[in-house]
């Protein structure tokens, strides 16, 4: 809502107090006023002038020398604009005027001819482009015949004003209306409102032998009033109302189309004038559209109904859609005499959803949709009219033809002191809370402590206790409010177990080199199916859509971070950030049905994504690349972390490299997958060799329940022997580890594999693994006899299982 | 034989203080002391003295192989130390190389505000809650004071799946969540971070993924003055001690009174300059007193409980408090972005 302060200023006064303060005050106490605009920069000595003749300037075609009259004197003044004519009133710079930029204006010679002034265009007035009205946007402004010559033409152009934008909360549908924000400002500066003249001349005949007013839907429509006008005279409605109108930000268009949007300002309530004779009946009749029904509405745009829309009919055919938009075929054109106007009550809802489905939102339509005070509907009729006979010399029949089963009442709220401090934390008396009351200018009745509010019916918003008390706060001011602490009951706080959990693996990841990212949850069909671990594929997972996406490219739930993480690692490879390791810990979205009935599972998962060198700028040694193993290691780290067992098997996913994927397995259960994209994806995503792990962390929390406790340090020193076997290429060394500890149980504690050699030396598809085993036993001190028994024993297991002999 | 020996120590002596070696040095030690030393050769001749000169030539025989090792030893010392010195210098590096680099990474942005945001309401015995990101109509909006055909839910157009089910598009449903749970039987304190969705377009200040932490407060006799006090709190832990607060009235359908907060400019300190537009004042976050619909449909009775509740955008915070200018960059996760916020 855009507020004139000139304009307010008919109802409120505001003298003595600066469009900024007024700001800020307003700012504080719950209207967010988002910007102070003044409508023109400062000029100083220009007045209105006549333009007594205007003739072609001797030696300059585009000029034109014109004698205008000021008040006090003639000029002789040099034009340029193509508009200026004879006869007209115009803005006159004289002399010594200063202009906006500090433009002054001198006595001059233009191709050798005197001129003592200039006639001035709005924006040389320092207008901004909105507050010009169009005609006049390509040269002078023109005012109206009756304009006072000699006058400043600063009032007269509203030029001083101050437009304050209030950014409305959607409780406050009542500052939409000049009027509620006088009752707003008034209570903040504590001043009374000054109500507008809704006052008619007597007429002789009856509105209701020209008009019947039928309406079928009562609940969409409880109140519609129609007046009658006749006679009206369509011209130009009075530079200051147009004034008012650009203020606050609608085209002038004519007196009577004016008018309406004027009072629409000033009351909140939209009103519509038909032309009466283009009705073609003498009945109004509201009903729901019929099935299909059309019809043209102003801007000339045919509107197929629907029974959802409420029209106002002829008893035949749509004139109008309700609160939305007039239709063309009753419109007020230059040739209108008589008038219908037409001041109603229409539900919200009912207004909302033909706003929706014709996509049209007017000024008017904002206010049902917001909700209008039943008070003020008819008086905005009434109010009108005052205006029309004013400025359209209309004759306003007597009477208002209506139907009216509007609810007017005023909602009573009770409240007392000592609530209002218990909730608060002030202490604030009763006078206090009364004095507030009279300043929000809300009727009540009091004994002692308690008080029985009648909210205005202005104030919809206005219904419970809490509503009263926030009003009772802001006038008395949140700055007063003291500061305190809750004395309750104190709770411990703290992360769950999880949340530690989640916290501890973050730190685990961050300290072995990964840096965090963050991805969108939405990602595109290309990708929602891909690199989705094997477990949840088994789920059968159907893909989530939203019902109306915004774009391709955010349109389904993940079911894997991976995709929107790898295209963050691409994003940076184009931006020459060669060297990457990234993860996120984020919620993938699981559910087998097709159509949604209820919520998806979500699964927290741990993705991770690695390229490029694993570490940079080594001086003293290769640069290493990031590979499979550097990967695994991060990934075996975190589960010795979290001390959980973790297998891993070779296995084969689409999308990956067929050589160099593996499956993780908890206690026997996949739980996710680490490898190599496959260079076809890699190369579809503009990456480089890339390595990636993905896992359930949902089922790696929940498998955690290491409490920690001490283990005795073994107080007998260690063995430790090295053993190298040659193999077939084709064995694991995982199998042939597995084997060793098999066999070399309850001694061997630990084994290591060390040394891993394929070439020169070895037979062809041959390859050697080199093994540290640690031998321990906590009782005693190891014999060599025994240790030498049990490795014989697993040198001849390893043979035999795996057809490796030992490497000499 | 007396004057034998002073000879050989003389010369001995002279010969160590000569030696600039340790190979020599160690010739020279045997040389004299060794089997086939002049010193030995001398003490050979010991048996052909009387038994009363024995004694004394044998003291003084002493003396001087004592002597003579003392000095060997010291001389010994001395060039060993001198070696030592001469292989560490060649030993030498330079210490302006780099070393040997550490791989470390770290937590996104938003995470570390979020992490500090937790940490200080922990501090305070709040708890840490979480809640579903796909939700229901009911929880995110009808629960909340929102019913179906509501104007407010305009406010926050929303990405729905079904007409039932919707990505949340803010974390208030934990709110309704946590007081059904507690079945309006006691008070609590928590807080609620997570990700939420909205129908935006991503520019420099929108983004159709964000986070939001919101905290709520029931008990019996909450009042507003301990939502101010808090946030005050919360206010000058997050941006500074010397940072004031102004709470103004706002409007948010789940809070009545409801308050918007905030935070007197960094930069002009309330004066009012280009970051503030002139205000002096930033906002930071929206709060408010419990409505009492909310309180009754989570189960807790109006009359009897009170609450507040309060919300903000860790994006928001980052972006003023170090100084973001773009939402996206939250979402882009370049590593220069990234890493600029790993340092303790």
């Amino acid at each position: 809502m855009l507020v004139s302060l000139n304009w307010l200023k008919e109802y409120v006064d505001i003298d003595g107090i600066s469009p900024e303060e007024l700001a800020e005050k307003v700012t504080k106490s719950g209207i967010e006023v988002d910007n102070v605009e003044y409508i023109a920069e400062e000029s100083s000595n220009v007045v209105i002038g006549h333009v007594k003749s205007c003739e072609k300037h001797p030696n300059a075609d585009k000029l034109n020398l014109c004698q205008v009259d000021v008040g006090e004197e003639t000029l002789q003044i040099i034009c340029g604009a193509p508009n200026v004519r004879q006869g007209q009133k115009v803005a006159v710079a004289k002399p010594g005027a200063v202009l906006p930029g500090n433009f002054k204006i001198k006595r001059a010679k233009l191709r050798g001819v005197e001129s003592n002034g200039m006639i001035c265009s709005l924006s040389e007035l320092g207008f901004s482009e909105k507050h010009i009205p169009k005609e006049f946007a390509e040269g002078i402004f023109v005012f109206p015949e009756d304009a006072p010559v000699g006058e400043n033409v600063q009032p007269i152009l509203n030029a001083t004003d101050a437009i304050l934008e209030f950014d409305l909360t959607p409780n406050r549908a009542d500052c939409l209306s000049m009027l509620g924000v006088a009752y707003e400002v008034g209570a903040l500066l504590d001043k009374p409102v000054k109500l507008p003249s809704e006052e008619i001349k007597a007429s002789n005949e009856k509105a209701e032998d020209y008009i019947s007013v039928k309406v079928e839907s009562e609940e969409l429509n409880p109140y519609y009033g129609a007046f009658v006008i006749k006679d009206v005279e369509i011209k130009p409605s009075p530079l200051w109302m147009q004034n008012y109108l650009l203020a606050a930000g609608i085209r002038p268009i004519n007196n009577v189309v004016d008018i309406t949007n004027y009072v629409l300002l000033e009351y909140g309530q939209p009103l519509h004038a038909f032309d009466y004779d283009r009705l073609n009946s003498k009945e109004i009749v509201v009903r729901t559209a019929k099935q299909d029904e059309k019809i043209v509405t102003l801007d000339d745009v045919e509107r197929t109904l629907t029974a959802e829309n409420l029209v106002i009919t002829n008893g035949q055919v749509p004139v109008a859609l309700a609160g939305v938009m007039g239709g063309a075929n009753s419109e007020v054109t230059s040739k209108t005499k008589n008038i219908l106007l037409e001041a109603a009550f229409f539900n919200s809802i009912s207004v909302r959803k033909t706003v929706k489905a014709t996509g049209l939102r007017s000024e008017s339509s904002t206010r049902f949709e917001k909700g209008i005070d039943p008070n003020r509907v008819k008086r905005a009729g009434l109010r009108a009219c005052h205006l029309l006979e004013q400025y359209a010399a209309g004759t306003v029949l007597d009477g208002v033809v209506e139907f009216d089963v509007l609810d007017r009442t005023e909602k009573k709220v009770e409240m007392d002191t000592k609530t209002i401090n218990a909730r608060l934390g002030t202490e604030i008396d009763s006078d206090e809370i009364a004095t507030i009351l009279e300043r929000l200018q809300f009727d009540y009745e009091r004994n002692d402590e308690n008080f029985v509010v009648s909210a205005p019916t202005r104030r919809g918003d206005i219904t419970i206790f809490e509503d009263m008390l926030e009003e009772v706060a802001r006038i008395y001011g949140y700055d007063n409010l003291p500061y305190t602490l809750p004395t309750g009951a104190g709770t411990a706080g703290g992360l769950t177990k999880n949340q530690t959990l989640r916290r501890a693996v973050k730190n685990y990841l961050e300290g072995v080199g990964l840096m965090e990212t963050r991805t969108y949850s939405l990602t595109s069909e290309a990708y929602i199916q891909k690199l989705v671990s094997q477990e949840i594929k088994d789920l059968n997972p159907q893909p989530i859509s939203l019902a109306m996406p915004m774009s391709e490219d955010h349109k389904y739930l993940r079911l894997s971070i991976l995709p929107e993480l790898l295209k963050t690692l691409s994003y940076n490879l184009a931006r020459n950030q060669a060297n990457l390791a990234y993860y996120e810990i984020g919620s993938i979205f699981i559910t087998d049905e097709k159509e949604l009935t209820k919520q998806p599972h979500e699964q927290l998962r741990l993705s991770g994504a690695v390229t490029g060198k694993w570490l940079e700028h080594l001086w003293q040694q290769e640069n290493k690349k990031v590979d499979f193993y550097v990967v695994k290691g991060i990934v075996e780290g975190l589960f010795e972390h979290l001390e959980l067992p973790l297998a891993v098997e070779q296995a084969q996913l689409p999308d990956m490299h067929p050589g160099r994927t593996a499956s993780l397995l908890l206690h026997d259960k996949v739980i996710g997958f680490i490898g190599q994209l496959h260079p076809l994806l890699e190369k579809e995503m503009d990456l480089k060799e890339t390595y990636v792990f993905d896992i359930n962390m949902e089922a790696v929390l929940e498998a955690h329940e290491h409490v920690p406790s001490y283990t005795q340090i073994p107080r007998y020193p260690s063995v430790t022997r090295d053993i190298a076997f040659i193999l077939d290429e084709k064995v694991n060394a995982g199998d042939v580890k597995a084997t060793i500890e098999e066999i070399g149980a309850p001694l061997v504690k630990q084994v290591q594999v060390f040394d891993l050699y394929k070439g020169e030396n070895l037979p062809e598809g041959k390859k050697s693994v080199a093994y540290s085993l640690l031998y321990q036993d906590p009782e005693k001190t190891l014999v060599d006899e025994e240790v030498e028994k049990s490795y014989q024993s697993i040198i001849e297991a390893v043979n035999e299982k795996h057809q490796a002999y030992v490497r000499s | 034989m007396k004057e034998e020996l002073q000879a050989i120590q003389q010369e001995a002596l002279a010969k160590v203080e000569e030696v600039n070696d340790l190979k020599e040095l160690q010739a020279t030690k045997v040389n004299y002391l060794g089997k086939k030393g002049s010193l030995t050769q001398v003490l050979r001749g010991m048996g052909k003295l009387s038994p009363e000169e024995r004694p004394v030539i044998g003291e003084i025989a002493n003396q001087v192989r004592e002597t003579i090792t003392n000095a060997i030893e010291e001389k010994n010392t001395i060039l060993e130390n001198a070696a030592l010195e001469e292989k560490l210098q060649a030993e030498a590096i330079d210490v302006t190389l780099p070393g040997r680099p550490v791989k470390v990474g770290g937590p996104h942005l938003l995470t570390k505000v979020i992490e500090e945001i937790e940490d200080l309401f922990i501090g305070m015995g709040y708890e840490v809650r979480e809640g579903p990101e796909v939700e229901t109509d009911y929880f995110n909006f009808e629960a909340l004071n929102l019913p179906k055909d509501h104007p407010a839910r305009d406010m926050q157009d929303s990405f729905y799946l079904t007409n039932e089910l919707l990505l949340r598009t803010h974390t208030s449903p934990v709110q309704a969540r946590t007081m059904q749970e507690f079945k309006g039987e006691k008070g609590f304190k928590m807080i609620c971070p997570g990700k939420v969705y909205r129908r935006d377009t991503d520019d420099a200040t929108h983004s159709h993924q964000f986070t939001q932490i919101e905290g709520l407060y029931v008990d019996k006799d909450v009042k507003m003055s301990d939502l101010k006090g808090v946030l005050n709190v919360f206010a000058k832990k997050m941006f500074g001690e010397d940072r004031r607060i102004r709470l103004r009235p706002s409007f948010f359908p789940f809070t009545e009174p409801s308050v918007e907060m905030d935070i007197s400019c960094k930069v002009c300190d309330g004066k009012g300059c280009s970051v503030c537009k002139g205000t002096g004042w930033i906002e930071i976050l929206g709060a408010g007193m419990v409505h009492p619909n909310v309180l009754e449909m989570g189960g807790y009775d109006p009359k009897e409980y009170s609450g507040f509740a309060f919300g903000m955008g860790p994006e928001r915070i980052a972006m003023l408090k170090y100084g973001v200018n773009d939402i996206r960059q939250f979402y882009l996760n370049d590593s220069r972005f990234l890493k600029q916020f790993h340092q303790a």
